[in-house]
């Protein structure tokens, strides 16, 4: 397919700007380029069929089964879009007096609200703008309580081995030192490595439950004890909140502050670089901590914007993206207090469905009931007959389906990792489940063609070694 | 000079005054795959047996490569940095630290032992 730059025509442009209608200013030489920018020049009929054309090659929810473990790709319901676009919210600035934006509050106010009462925290702050930036906020709300009490020593935030890969990063970007502790051989924290970890240097921890191999950790209590009697805070990852909203709260299961993306759990678009919203909520005794302005509703009905005691400063501008709040509160209030856990109940029960339908062909992780996602370990499979876990997702592909997580939780060889949501109706899951069969049985008679896949899709198989190691990032002009 | 392994993986090559190579096996490189970037330590540095001294990255993964030494980093192999694939083209040409100074070295297995000790990973 043509990139952009190689359509239209020299001299084709759009006439839709006004005419200049304030005083035309000379830079001076030193200021002006010497070469035209090198823009595309088409018309818009020509800019809307190239998108059209880019769009018809992606694989997004709305065009097939998406089963990415740990992302939660579950389906976006239209009615989202249609609250997000309404004027009085879409049309409205962020240093408008408050008095004129009072919907706009409202919809903050409503929204936190909701997940304190989905989580168990007592305020949250909108800021972050997904998961990564939430696990940074709340880790510096871990710092700034520390630092509060003069509690310097505490330099070592506590990260399972298979936490998200942007835990230890986002504790790395704290300033914290990184100690990993290994998970058992059911896949939970090690509660004998936990106590031997924790100490008077502990700042934290930083836990998903259920983990990231679709496990809950029955001994969470345990967990956070330890870590709260050593003086530490607990940190929940909301990453995997999709398998429990409704049902337990991570307020309840002793965790001091967390994040919940939004665009995971609470059905916002998403996958192709953002906008996400990563929230970021807290226990009463961290709110003062909290960045931005928080809102305050008024007995009158009126809002207040107010800047925490102890606040950290801003770690966005303003609010956060707006929008992406008021497509979740649309999706919490259309499902309702009935419909938040029997969404969590469909995504347990289909990845059960999945994980036992394919437990014939398929070593599990964990052989045990899982949450809303499982691990398939692929290593047998790499042994008998040569076809690996890339092979398999890729054959995937020519079926129309995107494929799991590869080889990740690193803890697991040949990792796929399915997550269907509870959006997939039966024969959705039917399908792909005959697919992973119908794959399998082609690893046994004809590896080759897997190590070939895909066959019928518009790119084949990327060089992915060569992209790593020589990275043509930008389009060059001859 | 003595050639020795490790149940990690690394292999070491005795030298003189207390020195020694230390690169990663065959093994490790395949299965590890093809390697896109690899992060060393600094010549000077400090490294601790049985803690990561450098890492590796293949299109899958970052993977922790441990020092079965504790002493004092020599030399690096800035020949890697550029190029990777050296550890997968020739594993046991591709060094990656000459450490000095050794205070103390985790058990090592000769060559035979450390193929069986590789079969029985493999089975």
């Amino acid at each position: 397919m043509e990139l952009i730059f190689e359509i239209g025509s020299k001299g084709r442009h759009l006439s839709l700007l006004p005419e200049c209608d304030v005083p035309k200013v000379e830079l001076g030489e030193k200021y002006r380029r010497t070469d035209a920018p090198h823009l595309p020049e088409l018309s818009e009929n020509e800019i809307s069929r190239h998108y059209t054309k880019l769009a018809g090659r992606t694989h997004g929810v709305n065009d097939g089964f998406y089963p990415l473990g740990s992302c939660t790709m579950k389906y976006n319901p239209k009615v989202n879009e249609e609250a997000a676009a309404l004027k009085g919210f879409n049309r409205i600035h962020p240093l408008q007096d408050p008095s004129t934006v009072k919907g706009a509050l409202k919809v903050m106010k409503m929204a936190e609200d909701a997940l304190c009462e989905i989580t168990g925290m007592d305020a949250f702050t909108m800021q972050p703008s997904a998961g990564a930036h939430g696990e940074f906020t709340g880790l510096l709300l871990i710092k700034a309580y520390h630092t509060d009490r003069g509690d310097m020593a505490r330099t070592k935030i506590i990260v399972p081995d298979s936490a998200h890969g942007t835990n230890p990063a986002s504790a790395a970007m704290c300033g914290y030192q990184v100690v990993s502790i290994p998970s058992g051989p059911d896949g939970c924290v090690d509660l004998d490595a936990l106590r031997a970890a924790v100490g008077p240097d502990t700042a934290g921890l930083m836990l998903t439950n259920p983990n990231t191999v679709g496990l809950f950790d029955k001994n969470i209590l345990d967990i956070t004890k330890i870590v709260h009697e050593a003086g530490g805070l607990c940190y929940y990852d909301g990453a995997n909140l999709n398998a429990v909203m409704g049902i337990v709260r991570p307020g309840d299961m002793g965790f001091d502050c967390i994040h919940s993306n939004l665009h995971k759990t609470f059905s916002t678009p998403h996958g192709g670089g953002g906008p996400g919203a990563g929230p970021v909520g807290c226990k009463k005794f961290l709110a003062r901590y909290l960045p931005g302005l928080c809102i305050e509703e008024k007995a009158d009905g009126e809002f207040d914007l107010v800047k925490a005691p102890g606040s950290m400063g801003s770690v966005k501008a303003f609010n956060g993206n707006f929008l992406v709040v008021v497509r979740a509160l649309t999706y919490i209030l259309m499902m309702g207090k009935e419909g938040i856990p029997e969404a969590s109940s469909n995504a347990v029960l289909n990845a059960n469905y999945m994980r036992v339908k394919l437990s014939d062909d398929f070593k599990m992780a964990y052989d045990t009931t899982c949450m809303h996602e499982f691990v398939m370990d692929l290593s047998p499979l790499v042994k008998e007959t040569g076809v690996n876990a890339l092979d398999v997702a890729k054959g995937m592909l020519d079926y129309g389906i995107h494929p799991p997580t590869m080889y990740f939780p690193l803890i697991v060889h040949e990792a796929l990792m399915v997550e269907p949501t509870e959006t997939e109706p039966k024969e959705v899951l039917d399908q792909c489940i005959d697919v992973l069969h119908e794959i399998c049985d082609i690893a046994h008679t004809d590896p080759d063609y897997l190590h070939g896949a895909p066959h019928d899709t518009v790119i084949g198989r990327p060089d992915e070694v060569e992209a790593a190691r020589h990275p043509v990032v930008r389009y060059t002009w001859e | 000079m003595a050639l020795f392994f490790t149940k990690t993986h690394e292999w070491l090559l005795e030298g003189d005054d207390n020195t020694v190579t230390i690169g990663i096996t065959n093994f490790a490189q395949e299965e590890l795959g093809q390697l896109v970037f690899v992060n060393l330590p600094e010549a000077g540095d400090e490294i601790t047996a049985g803690d990561a001294f450098a890492d590796v990255e293949s299109v899958k993964a970052v993977s922790d490569i441990m020092s079965p030494v504790s002493g004092t980093v020599l030399e690096i192999n800035e020949e890697l940095l550029d190029a990777p694939e050296l550890i997968n083209d020739a594993p046991y040409d591709a060094w990656f630290v000459k450490v000095g100074e050794i205070t103390y070295h985790e058990d090592m297995l000769s060559e035979d032992e450390y193929n069986t000790f590789v079969e029985e990973e493999k089975a």
